[in-house]
């Protein structure tokens, strides 16, 4: 009974720098620079509503096309033998050891206008083409960036699915297809909500990604933010607005993905 | 025949997404040794960004920074998320639950409205930017993580091992460090060890709260790769790809062996 | 007889939540007695259990140790050790580990603990398996670590809560006699938890049939099962056919359309009654020299004997009836008792009897789950 008292120094600290944090960031999105109540700032806010939505829009192609290249391949994988399953997942996982800085780097080395790929083409007389400082740069960085956050979930929910549990679909007349619609994919359901999750929160709050290769021709509501505290368009006020719409779309879009299941589940996945 | 077919296409699927998620990086490695400083052009072998890279004092000072705050907060966070791990199993199933969710907040919510909030806060406050404000706030989002892999633990062990050790005449705290504790030691050290890689590999927070003078590796590489061209970065990579897969190698070897030994005892049983 | 009593419950309630879970339970338990607490899931038995162990306050009532209140007393103070449901062994220790750890706690001189693990090893029979890990074990021998590692701390009283729940039948048995064989070897107290009424008639001195947090009957094996005090006990410890019955008169007893003779007295003259007649009491004969006689409409090979249902005409009583000879369904068969067969009890009420068949399914369903100690 007593043993509960051993969780008082941690909700003291999450108090600390978790609540009274996003406190003051709901009292700055409502206050103007000398203290007085304002909804100015969510105004002025929505002179940036194509931002946020070119950002919500990149991010879930982003989280799409990492579904989509993650779901055949986590199922692959767990199909394999556990040695390779065990070599394929470290593989997987290697990459996102690497700081995500350098992983972007990697691809303006690459996607340059004198980059290795155009040098490559050059060779064989095709291009120089256009291709860092694109909407499409942005969003090959973080489906680069984010996949193992989608391929991990998902093959730890598709390892789980007994081999027999597949034969026994096959046993009662399905196709390969309707096994996966059938079988597979109900079953890999919170794998999925989990990548989804996983992949969308980061990309569509990204600062650095759109800064590297987007080449901050464009921008996503993460560098606004960033410009309101650290840039050189200061305005606390109004970045502290801008992250709670962040906040209000991710609420969202969690909601929409926690449908699929609870949390105890959850704990399993992230690790 | 169309077994081995299938077979084929799911080995070359995995092949090229393998390659997509290396490439880059292999490139990226062989360009540090490029004698150019262009990212684009080879014009011949060197090493010199290496030496470079050892001497540039700001990523000496930068490395110890990241690895100060590393050892610092994954330690406090450990002990303070073991010890909320305990405190939680032991609530109520309502006051569990509301708590879990709120500990998820952190989790699932975006690294930089975290950074922000945790910027505002030391402003207000007035509290200068320095490792200290750093490692404030690495603690504050590694904690949850080392709750999330200690409670799983916790909630597979047999609840009577505790009682049986007060059975067998433990006092309390006894029977926690006697048993409870070596029980849930693999989650406690899971926690520790992603709080750690977590806290070095951050950029997100401590780019909002690190200043000028508590740099850390991240937000230094960040500085660079804001200069058009710099070399070391491919340098710097290179090492850490290497040590990152000395490390994953290291621990995975020990793990096989590990299970070998399981296993060799199991049949000697 | 002498006063060597070593537990006393007296009054004991307990609530969880404001149910009641033992309703004001009084229970005595001698020295080197080996006493089962029997009853189906829900009935309070572990609850008294962990409340001997230290595990439970009672919101009522008093435990004596030795003639001394322990009511405040931890667990870890108290000369009693348990021999948990499913082990709780320490999964990161080893057997010889496990089995040394209250000695270690104790702060037991070293040559002394090993001689004393040594012995205790022997006893059941895990010598050379020192040095396994637990999880290593199959069931039967994880059940005997767990009981050396609570037996050689020479507690006074050993608690057992279901110990053998988890094994198979074969294995069950074979250590039902073992933990008899120890415990008289030992001379120390056994409290023995269980809801198999086989188990508790095997190895015990007394058995205490609970029920609803309450004791039904308190007695010797042969009295629990020959002299049930009323159709719960009877029921449980054994199938029984139950039938109303009204007492004509002492030793005089009307059921099934029959008056038959029987031992007991006391209830009144024209009582309604519940008669308990064992499947096993019956004797088969031809139908016109039986006191009952019925057709034969099933019958089930049970192993040792046949069960057989017989319906006599026009009635709607089937009687249980247990045989080794099998008598082919559809065959006239004649039933007969004799007076000490014919078992009288108290009628009753129709909630009790609700509550019976329900306890009764709900244990039929739990088998070995014991959902009454949770807090």
């Amino acid at each position: 009974m007593k043993a509960r008292i051993a969780a008082a120094p941690y909700l003291l600290w999450a108090a600390l720098f978790i609540v009274v944090p996003m406190g003051l960031v709901g009292y700055y999105a409502l206050t103007d620079m000398n203290g007085g109540f304002t909804l100015d700032n969510f105004v002025q806010g929505m002179r940036f509503a194509p931002v946020i939505g070119s950002s919500v829009w990149l991010a879930i192609i982003a989280t799409a096309l990492c579904l989509a290249i993650a779901y055949p391949l986590a199922y692959l994988i767990s199909r394999k033998s556990a040695n390779t399953q065990r070599t394929l997942v470290l593989l997987v996982m290697l990459p996102m050891w690497m700081n995500f800085l350098l992983r972007t780097y990697a691809w303006m080395t690459l996607l340059e206008n004198n980059g290795v790929i155009n040098r490559l083409l050059g060779m064989i007389g095709l291009g120089p083409y256009e291709m860092i400082n694109t909407q499409g740069a942005v969003v090959l960085g973080m489906v680069y960036n984010y996949l193992p956050f989608m391929i991990l979930p998902l093959y730890s929910v598709m390892t789980k699915i007994e081999p027999s549990l597949i034969e026994a679909a096959t046993d009662l007349g399905c196709s390969p297809g309707e096994t996966l619609r059938q079988v597979v994919l109900p079953l890999s359901l919170p794998g999925i909500a989990t990548g989804i999750t996983m992949v969308f929160v980061p990309s569509v709050s990204t600062f650095v990604i759109s800064v590297m290769l987007g080449g901050g021709s464009f921008m996503l509501i993460g560098d606004l933010i960033e410009m309101q505290f650290l840039g050189n368009a200061y305005n606390p006020n109004l970045g502290a607005a801008l992250s709670l719409v962040l906040m209000v779309i991710l609420l969202v879009c969690m909601a929409l993905t926690d449908m699929f299941h609870n949390p105890e589940e959850k704990e399993g996945l992230l690790l | 025949m169309t077994k081995k077919q299938n077979s084929l296409t799911s080995n070359l699927y995995i092949f090229i997404v393998m390659a997509f998620m290396y490439l880059p990086i292999l490139v990226m490695i062989a360009y540090s040794f490029n004698n150019s400083k262009s990212r684009g052009a080879w014009s011949g072998f060197t090493t010199k960004w290496y030496a470079d890279l050892i001497q540039n004092e700001s990523i000496l000072s930068a490395l110890l920074n990241t690895l100060i705050v590393a050892v610092i907060s994954s330690v406090i966070a450990t002990l303070l998320g073991t010890a909320a791990a305990v405190g939680i199993q032991a609530m109520k199933k309502r006051s569990r639950d509301l708590i879990m969710n709120f500990t998820y907040l952190p989790v699932m919510s975006p690294e930089i409205v975290m950074g922000v909030s945790l910027m505002l806060l030391f402003v207000m406050f007035k509290v200068d930017f320095s490792l200290f404000t750093v490692i404030v706030a690495h603690i504050t989002f590694n904690v949850p993580y080392v709750i999330l892999s200690v409670l799983p633990k916790l909630r597979q062990m047999d609840k009577y091992l505790f009682e049986a050790a007060l059975d067998l005449g433990c006092t309390p705290l006894q029977a926690f460090t006697k048993v409870m504790l070596p029980e849930i030691m693999p989650g406690i050290i899971t926690g520790f060890l992603i709080a750690f890689t977590f806290s070095l590999d951050d950029f997100n927070i401590s780019y909002f709260v690190s200043g000028e003078r508590a740099q850390t590796l991240p937000v230094l590489i960040y500085s660079m790769t804001r200069k058009r061209v710099s070399p070391e970065i491919n340098a710097l990579s290179a090492i850490i790809f290497v040590v990152v897969l000395a490390v994953l190698i290291l621990t995975n070897l020990n793990d096989i062996r590990r299970e070998n030994q399981l296993q060799k005892g199991g049949r000697r049983g | 007889m002498e006063n060597n009593t070593l537990i006393s419950l007296r009054n004991i309630t307990v609530a969880f939540d404001g149910e009641v879970v033992l309703d004001h339970l009084n229970l005595d338990i001698k020295d080197k007695e080996f006493v089962t607490l029997l009853g189906p899931s829900g009935c309070g038995k572990t609850t008294t259990l962990r409340i001997i162990g230290g595990f439970v306050e009672p919101s009522e009532g008093d435990v004596f140790f030795d003639g001394k209140k322990i009511n405040d007393v931890p667990p870890y103070k108290r000369h009693v050790n348990t021999v948990f449901q499913r082990y709780a062994l320490f999964p990161h220790l080893n057997v010889y580990e496990n089995v040394e750890f209250g000695l270690k706690i104790s702060r037991l001189p070293d040559a002394e603990r090993k001689k004393r693990i040594k012995e205790m090893l022997a006893m059941v029979g895990l010598s050379g398996f020192e040095l396994r890990r637990v999880n290593q074990l199959s069931g039967g021998q994880q059940q005997r670590v767990a009981i050396a590692r609570a037996l050689v701390n020479h507690p006074r009283l050993l608690l057992l809560d279901e110990p053998l729940g988890a094994l198979d039948l074969k294995l069950r048995k074979e250590m039902q006699i073992e933990l008899k064989r120890i415990q008289q070897q030992l001379g120390i107290t056994f409290l023995y938890v269980t809801h198999d009424q086989e188990e508790a008639l095997t190895m015990s001195d007394r058995v205490v049939v609970m029920k609803n947090g309450q004791i039904q009957q308190i007695g010797t094996p042969i009295d629990i099962y020959n002299e049930p005090v009323n159709a719960f006990v009877a029921d449980f410890i054994g199938e029984s056919n139950i039938v109303d019955g009204v007492m004509i008169r002492d030793y005089l007893v009307e059921f099934g359309g029959r008056q038959l003779p029987c031992l007991d007295g006391g209830f009144g003259t024209n009582a309604r009654v519940d008669v308990v007649i064992r499947p096993e009491d019956w004797e088969i004969c031809k139908p016109a020299d039986g006191q009952f006689h019925g057709t034969v409409i099933s019958s089930v090979f049970k192993g040792v004997h046949y069960e057989l249902m017989v319906q006599a005409p026009g009635e709607e009583e089937e009687w249980m009836v247990h045989t080794i000879e099998n008598h082919p369904v559809g065959s006239e068969i004649g039933l007969i008792l004799t007076p000490d067969d014919i078992h009288i009890m108290h009628k009753m009420s129709p909630e009790e009897e609700a509550e019976l068949l329900s306890a009764l399914e709900a244990d039929s369903i739990l088998n070995d789950e014991d959902e009454d100690d949770e807090e």
